[in-house]
């Protein structure tokens, strides 16, 4: 069993808690005031997911702001990232334009956040 | 060239506080309404924030921060707003003529029926801290390194330390991480950070980065480039103590140690600051000390999410047509809000009538089992941290019963993380 410092993150409080894992499960906690706060251990201890957002390149020089259309799995991020280094996309770009479709397999898109002209 | 003329309103300013102003002036039927920004876009700091996080209560909706910018964008160029990009305000006199200066127009001078500022805050720089050290490529505020990676496409350096956990700063710690760039340490004078705890969790925790709080950079070395820093503890009082000192190596120093309202054109018109927010001191109509201005956005207070500050744009905006159509006659007597024990800054600092009041305040500590007491009457809270304003709503009536002056306090519980 595995003992790991989460802090909560739903309200201004902030309780710091001590989780106890065990089998990729929270089986208890200590330091945690609410209901809401054991719901956010157990899943941050489960399956932590994160938005994911980056810049893209752009032919002909600067980058276009992107993310992800929903949140991924927070061990992903930086794989994620490094998938995106290597693209480069063309001109005109519009806001909510898809750009990468089901990145990784994750069953998210990738769309801009930003516009490029053409 | 020269161009001289009337318009009905002029907004100082394009990024989300002056176009949530000039929208709802346009929608309250103010013919004329131009924003003046000396930016190349519009949309202020916005479209370099692209993390997610913006329009949670504003739109209902999780969004990056070009995402929330672009719908104000656009709504200002469909309903006929006159965006003045690169155009420079040099000057606003009492009378209410904006003088500004671009390349097609020259010098302009705009006599303003109502005139809106909404210029925003800039971050303290280096020169503001006093670090000992040379003057190396490599030290960038938190704002320019954001700029330089997410809007320019360029890596600022490999090794980082950022100074002040101030949440631009956390939220460029995970970038630099996710672009490949080590950060070896966030680095924080006081006891607490000075970021918001979700930043603190998903953009150091997440990543290991190491928050070292009560420590400060006490040395800045390399001559052509940075090549480290020193970072020492420090007391009660903010000073280094002697035999904590230790060299951590980097190649550049991010700053996040603070943001500051920009309010020369508002000092030069003559406008009433409040020492406190170092912005104007506004009524709940956002009125300034000088007839027919009004400041909305981070220029009146550095405002924690923009939610809020696309609120006091709003509230600006209609207050400004209503002044143009003659509805809004000067107060007859202000209450004056005045901040008490643990209440760093309130704004609106006064209240003219007997309406609604929505009072923005931030504590000066972290407390829990929290009190918050606006002449005599009690708002609870569960916890309060310096990051995250308070935002409390008087309704009319309770507006009503409140005496000349309005003392604002908070009691409750030192909250220890």
């Amino acid at each position: 069993m595995e003992v790991r410092e989460l802090t909560c993150i739903v309200c201004p409080v902030g309780c710091r808690a001590r989780v106890r894992v065990e089998g990729g499960r929270a089986v208890g906690w200590e330091g945690l005031e609410c209901r809401a706060g054991e719901e956010y251990v157990k899943r941050e201890v489960e399956l932590p997911l994160r938005d994911f957002f980056t810049v893209v390149r752009v032919k002909g020089g600067g980058v276009v702001p992107v993310r992800s259309t929903g949140p991924i799995p927070r061990e992903r991020l930086l794989e994620a990232s490094r998938e995106l280094a290597g693209l480069e996309v063309e001109g005109p770009v519009r806001v909510g334009e898809v750009l990468v479709r089901n990145l990784l397999g994750m069953g998210v898109d990738v769309v801009a956040t930003g516009e490029v002209e053409g | 060239m020269r161009m001289e003329r009337e318009v009905e309103l002029v907004v100082v300013g394009g990024g989300a506080a002056g176009l949530a102003a000039a929208l709802r002036a346009r929608e309250e039927g103010v013919g004329e309404v131009w924003v003046l920004d000396r930016n190349e876009r519009a949309g202020g700091i916005l479209p370099q924030c692209i993390h997610t996080g913006f329009g949670l209560h504003y739109f209902g909706e999780n969004l990056t921060g070009p995402e929330y910018i672009h719908r104000f964008v656009k709504r200002a160029r469909e309903r006929g707003i006159v965006l003045k990009l690169e155009t420079m305000v040099l000057e606003l006199t009492p009378e209410r003529e904006v003088r500004a200066v671009n390349a097609q127009d020259g010098l302009l001078k705009l006599r303003a029926g109502a005139v809106i500022l909404a210029m925003g805050c800039r971050e303290r720089p280096r020169g503001s801290l006093l670090i000992p050290g040379g003057r190396p490529a490599g030290i960038f505020t938190a704002g320019t390194a954001q700029r330089l990676l997410d809007v320019e496409g360029l890596l600022p350096g490999r090794e980082v330390v950022i100074l002040g956990s101030g949440d631009v700063g956390l939220i460029m710690a995970r970038r630099f991480v996710m672009e490949g760039i080590r950060v070896r340490a966030v680095v924080e004078q006081l006891p607490y950070p000075g970021g918001l705890t979700r930043n603190v969790v998903q953009c150091l925790e997440d990543f290991g980065i190491p928050l070292l709080l009560r420590s400060t950079v006490t040395c800045i070395h390399g001559r052509e480039r940075v090549e480290g820093v020193t970072v020492a503890e420090v007391d009660g009082e903010g000073r280094p103590v002697p035999g904590t000192e230790r060299r951590i190596p980097c190649d550049t120093l991010v700053l996040s140690v603070g943001l500051i309202p920009e309010n020369e054109l508002s000092e030069g018109a003559g406008i009433l600051l409040d020492g406190r927010t170092g912005g104007p001191v506004v009524d709940e109509f956002m009125r300034t000390s000088l007839e027919g201005v009004f400041a909305c956005g981070n220029v009146v207070t550095v405002f924690d999410l923009v939610d809020h500050v696309t609120l006091t744009g709003e509230r600006a905006g209609e207050a400004a047509a209503r002044y143009l159509r003659g509805e809004l006659s000067p107060p007859r007597r202000m209450r004056e809000v005045e901040p008490g024990e643990n209440v760093r800054l309130v704004v609106p600092q006064r209240i003219a009538e007997e309406g609604p009041v929505t009072l923005y305040l931030r504590v000066s500590r972290p407390l829990r089992e929290v009190r918050v007491e606006v002449g005599g009457r009690s708002f609870l809270r569960k916890a309060v941290r310096p990051p995250e304003m308070v935002t409390l709503t008087l309704e009319g009536e309770e507006v009503r019963e409140l005496g000349e002056r309005v003392p604002v306090r908070v009691e409750g519980l030192p909250l220890e993380r």
